[in-house]
């Protein structure tokens, strides 16, 4: 059954905070950064009494930096109190979820302006406790305890499909360097570096220290060094995964009939779709995500559009298989053919199909319940051609976001149309 | 004898004393674990309590070098690896599950489809953790 939206939420205004490591920053503050960047964003401006209702994207803001209810307090940092604010959970994919609940909310006739915003602050933990806390958004009794950390999830995938199409890690460390060139370009990336700046910035500093200099020629050889590049949960290495966060973004939603009178150039959300899908354990195939094929599905299905028609691409790239089998689940590829696709330049920037220009959660960074949003901000300056030195060269009137909670037991699409 | 609750209690319960237990629907015989009180295939809540022989084969794995905070406590770490994997029991179903037996050292030469056999670790008021060791392969 094809799944109608009774009116479309367009959006009117975006903003995203500097992605990072922000040691005297709350999560709220952060937030504020996006939210002002967001207001200045939006072409015809706005009063913020309008603004009727906020939904917030969040994963574990009560084990990050050890404050729970985080919704009426953003509300309050941003000056939206006395309205609905409602925070949203589905792992890595709360950004994404908020975002569906703002749209929903808006079809549903509710409301005619609505905020979505993402944020997750953290660095406050050790990577030993973060390790924990990702841990704990997979099952706990039964993965987590027999020692599946989130890396380690994906890893399970990762050997599944080597094992299945003969990934090689070549076609991992693709996603890899194409992510990072694409961070390289982004003001707001936590790596705001390619893969060879990294090199020379470690060759820089043995050479300062006199230790023995690697033999490295390539980024490729950087990559394949395990002292500089080491398993975190084999097959998958340092480079392989997004790195620990703090960041924020937002989006202002508003019912289709008001767009033009914020911009002359709304992003409009044609199609969304959701769904979850069992344990790993409860999964027959490990080299695809079901869960995400199906939120797929519903997307396309709502939107009238296909695969081939999508001009780029923002997808949850948590570690490099994700990213190709992403791809895949997408339709952008057949199953299996997603490592090769990589490998071969066609995610590229200016690529057939460009995935992740912002660089992706691998370089641009992962704060887990803002990423989901943070895609959206990439879409909307990539569709308006606002993306600056990283704007792709065709014209994007079509666009995607995958976003994915843990290994895959929560997956959102949406699909945009610029009009 | 009544059954047990269907509950992630009682299956710890029954590994603590070294059982494997899954639940089975009384109405079409469908096979779960971990336990089901519902049966997705019928939704009877008619289950009964049904014990694996413990056998199977690696269907997929990871070394973890960074691991969870229990498994540091056991002495894991980026120089001591452990294994995870998803085992496909000989009833059908899968697991997740530690894996001992193979060289966490050297994973890729960890072979896709190892026979593996369930083993329970020792040791008083240890958290129960499901695990499996490789078999020699002949």
């Amino acid at each position: 059954m094809t799944r109608r939206l009774n009116r479309l939420a367009a959006i009117v205004g975006v903003g995203a905070s500097k992605f990072g490591t922000f040691e005297d920053k709350l999560g709220r503050e952060l937030f504020a950064d996006a939210f002002l960047e967001m207001m200045n964003s939006i072409d015809r401006g706005i009063n913020i009494k309008d603004i009727e209702a906020f939904y917030l994207g969040t994963a574990a803001p009560l084990s990050f930096e050890g404050q729970a209810h985080l919704a009426p307090i953003i509300a309050d940092q941003v000056g939206l109190v006395n309205r609905p604010a409602t925070r949203v959970e589905g792992a890595c994919a709360s950004g994404g979820l908020a975002l569906r609940e703002g749209i929903i909310a808006i079809a549903s006739g509710l409301y005619d302006i609505v905020l979505v915003g993402g944020v997750e602050k953290m660095t406050n933990l050790p990577t030993s406790e973060v390790t924990d806390v990702l841990a704990a958004f997979s099952d706990t009794p039964y993965e987590s305890r027999v020692g599946i950390t989130f890396p380690g999830a994906y890893a399970l995938m990762a050997t599944a499909y080597r094992h299945k199409y003969g990934l090689t890690d070549e076609q991992l460390m693709a996603v890899t360097i194409k992510n990072h060139q694409n961070g390289a370009l982004n003001p707001k990336a936590q790596f705001n570096c390619s893969i060879s700046d990294i090199m020379i910035s470690r060759l820089a500093k043995i050479k300062e220290k006199g230790q023995p200099v690697p033999d490295w020629s390539s980024e490729m050889d950087f990559l394949k060094d395990l002292q500089a590049n080491p398993v975190i949960a084999w097959p998958l290495k340092l480079f392989d995964c997004s790195p620990i966060t703090d960041g924020a973004a937002c989006v202002l939603l508003v019912a289709e009939h008001l767009a033009k009178s914020f911009t002359e150039t709304p992003v409009y959300v044609i199609g969304s779709g959701q769904a979850s899908d069992y344990s790993l354990h409860g999964r027959k195939d490990l080299t695809t995500l079901d869960g995400a094929k199906e939120a797929a599905h519903q997307a396309y299905d709502m939107a009238g559009v296909r695969p081939e028609d999508i001009r780029m691409a923002e997808v949850h790239d948590c570690f490099t298989i994700a990213e190709i089998i992403a791809t895949e689940d997408l339709g952008f590829f057949r199953q299996g053919e997603g490592g090769r696709a990589a490998e071969q330049g066609l995610t590229a920037r200016h690529g057939t199909k460009p995935v992740n220009p912002s660089g992706g959660l691998k370089a641009k960074g992962h704060p887990v319940g803002a990423s989901g949003v943070a895609q959206v901000v990439e879409v909307w300056q990539q569709m308006r051609r606002e993306a600056g030195a990283r704007q792709i060269n065709r014209d994007v009137h079509l666009a995607l976001t995958h976003n994915v909670g843990a290994h895959g037991a929560t997956s959102v699409v949406h699909i945009y149309e610029r009009r | 004898m009544t059954e047990a609750e269907f509950t992630c209690a009682s299956f710890y319960g029954a590994l603590h004393d070294k059982r494997l237990m899954g639940t089975r629907c009384k109405e079409c015989q469908a096979v779960y674990l971990p336990p089901r009180q519902i049966c997705l295939k019928c939704q009877s809540t008619e289950m009964e309590w049904v014990l694996m022989k413990g056998e199977g084969k690696l269907v997929t794995f990871s070394t973890i070098a960074v691991g969870t905070s229990s498994m540091v406590a056991e002495g894991y770490n980026r120089y001591r690896h452990y294994c995870c994997g998803i085992v496909e029991l000989d009833e059908g179903l899968r697991v997740s599950a530690h894996i001992l037996g193979i060289d966490t050292q050297d994973p890729s030469s960890i072979e896709i489809g190892t026979p593996v056999t369930i083993e329970f670790p020792e040791g008083e008021g240890k958290p129960g953790v499901l695990t499996f060791r490789a078999r020699q392969a002949c």
